[in-house]
């Protein structure tokens, strides 16, 4: 059982409101990913849920539960932190032990869920070793063990992988999906990286300075987002935003087109332009494309097999379906 | 080529540096010869260095005259006794500047560094007239006060470098495993913090072993440590330099050993946060 929710929580830093008053509710079992830019206040908003910060104003339930003034450790939640905070002190066996040990756990079980950890995250071998021994693949899987031995109501993930090399990530990010699907246990994942945010969450919230722009699925968030800051965020390469002559022609300020929703021809179409950059990665090409007004450049993304090359003259045509339309202020028009 | 030039280099360095330390020694190695000597090879003109009829007289002749045993152990108990009165206010100190800082904590830092620059004859009477007023001129517990107070600022700063150290996401994940603040200082932050307080320790002990204004001052007989055993030896009955040096040797050789023992200790401590 493991349902959060917030209510009018807001956070001052001094005279700097970090977090004017929000409302959130984290359903139980659910993979909700906060994502944004730096200093949007995600990692804040994670800290207040855990306890290590006091929040302003406002209150925090879990499972129905007023925990607004509950020490951390009381709240029954785990939390993994980008430096995995290992005790360097303590061997990995220890370092899972510590939180059993600090609430009393009877040696037989801690021993018990200890074994069970390091077969599932595969420490069985390093049990007795110290955290300075181990990569950085493990120190984290380690962190992990820290907090599932512990079964709390809720898993906090702060920018876990961004310490990892990108091959690693991909690998621990499937493990994290993988141990959501066995636990079912509600997991809040903090990332700047809208990758990790799309591939992770059941429930995705955007935040900007403080501010949830948006929450949704992931396919929501990529197929209606409801401002133009959402609609830059999310997606990979970024959504091409034109404001101009050819905004007016639908009647917005702005209208935005995903890269891969953009038909090209060298013959004929709607666009103009002479490709900059072309970034090969194989399967997909992504063409930079200047010239084109009221987007410069322009990204599109097209088939790997395509023979352009930087210089070449190209013609675009949006689908018009897959048109997104934005006011004056940013807000999504339908 | 290249590796000539290094070889070469490497032996410059090495008999630089050898001669660096040698010259730093060399006034503790000719006062540990001299008090070997006799009186009259002591003051020799020319100086012998090694060639001089090894004796252990001034020695006997030292502890004979003066109570060796009695000033030693003042000086453990001003030494230890500051030390650790230092450490048990310094370490909640350190901690909460580390760990909880306010705006003004880099100000009182300073601040308390400015007064290690305070020149110390400046409060010599004040404080001489407040020992006298409260009736402890000449007894070990106002020195063990006063070397306290002294030295506290550099307590404070080498604690406060170790703590800064020392990540506080792992503290804050103790606090997230239920360790309570007793516990997570108990468990976790000094078993971390254990060689930076253990080379503190080491460090103001050394400095208030050889700490001589206040002693000399503040100290008649009762509680006179080796700094005024020294003393007593460089007298207006005329100069005795084998006695002074076996004085002095007496009187350096428990620090001397004690630095020897744990200067990996020392030098890591010291360098900390400027190398790793």
């Amino acid at each position: 059982m493991g349902q959060i929710k917030l209510s009018k929580v807001s956070k001052r830093f001094g005279d700097v409101e970090v977090i004017p008053p929000l409302d959130l509710t984290i359903a139980d079992g659910e993979f909700t990913v906060f994502v944004g830019p730096s200093g949007c206040g995600k990692s804040t908003l994670l800290r207040l849920i855990a306890g290590l910060e006091d929040i302003t104003s406002g209150s925090i339930q879990i499972d129905g539960t007023d925990t607004t003034d509950v020490p951390p450790a009381k709240r029954g939640l785990a939390m993994v932190f980008q430096s995995y905070a290992l005790y360097p002190h303590m061997s990995v066996r220890k370092n899972i032990a510590f939180p059993m040990r600090m609430a009393g756990v009877p040696a037989q079980e801690q021993d018990r869920r200890i074994a069970a950890a390091a077969e599932a995250l595969n420490l069985t071998d390093y049990l007795d070793r110290r955290p300075g021994q181990l990569s950085g693949g493990q120190r984290q899987r380690v962190a992990i063990g820290r907090a599932i031995v512990r079964e709390p109501q809720a898993f906090l993930f702060d920018e876990p992988l961004s310490n990892l090399d990108a091959a690693l990530r991909v690998g621990m990010r499937m493990e994290i999906s993988e141990l959501h699907k066995k636990l079912q246990t509600t997991m809040i994942y903090v990332t700047h990286d809208q990758v990790e945010a799309m591939t992770m969450a059941d429930k995705i919230v955007v935040l900007r300075a403080g501010v949830i722009e948006q929450v949704g699925s992931p396919l929501d968030l990529y197929h209606t987002p409801c401002n133009e800051f959402v609609a830059g965020f999310i997606g990979s390469p970024k959504m091409n935003l034109i404001k101009g002559a050819e905004a007016q022609k639908h009647g917005v300020a702005t209208i935005g087109i995903r890269p891969e929703h953009v038909e090209v021809s060298s013959t004929a179409g709607l666009w103009h332009g002479t490709v900059g950059v072309a970034e090969h990665l194989g399967s997909d090409t992504f063409l930079h494309i200047h010239g084109v007004a009221g987007c410069d450049p322009m990204t599109v993304r097209v088939d790997g097999e395509l023979p352009v090359k930087h210089g070449d003259e190209i013609y675009l045509t949006p689908q018009n379906d897959k048109l997104h339309k934005f006011d004056g202020q940013g807000l999504r028009v339908d | 080529m290249a590796r000539a030039v290094s070889q070469r280099r490497k032996i410059l360095f090495t008999v630089a540096a050898w001669s660096v330390g040698v010259l730093i020694f060399f006034p503790i190695l000719w006062t540990i010869l001299t008090s070997f000597k006799t009186e009259a090879q002591a003051i020799a003109d020319p100086p012998i260095f090694l060639g001089f009829d090894w004796t252990l007289e001034n020695y006997s002749a030292v502890l004979e005259r003066s109570n060796y045993g009695r000033f030693l152990w003042n000086s453990i108990i001003i030494a230890g006794g500051s030390t650790l009165l230092g450490i048990l206010v310094a370490v909640p100190a350190a901690w909460s500047m580390a760990f909880v800082p306010s705006k003004r904590t880099k100000d009182i830092l300073l601040w308390m560094l400015s007064t290690k620059m305070l020149p110390a004859v400046g409060v010599l009477y004040p404080i001489y007239l407040l020992c006298i007023h409260l009736g402890v001129l000449d007894s070990k517990i106002a020195l063990v006060f006063i070397l306290m107070l002294i030295n506290l600022p550099i307590i404070v700063w080498m604690l406060y470098t170790y703590f800064k150290e020392i990540p506080s996401e792992i503290l804050e994940a103790a606090r997230m495993d239920g360790a309570t603040l007793k516990e997570e200082l108990l468990y976790v932050l000094t078993p971390m913090a254990i060689p930076g307080i253990a080379s503190t320790i080491l460090l103001n002990v050394i400095l208030a072993w050889n700490e001589a204004f206040w002693t000399l001052n503040l100290t008649a007989a009762k509680a006179a440590p080796l700094t005024a055993f020294i003393a007593s030896y460089s007298s207006p009955e005329g100069l005795f330099y084998a006695k002074l040096s076996a004085a002095s040797t007496m009187a350096i050789a428990p620090i001397l050993i004690l630095g020897w023992f744990s200067q990996k200790q020392l030098v890591s401590g010291l360098t900390f946060g400027a190398v790793k």
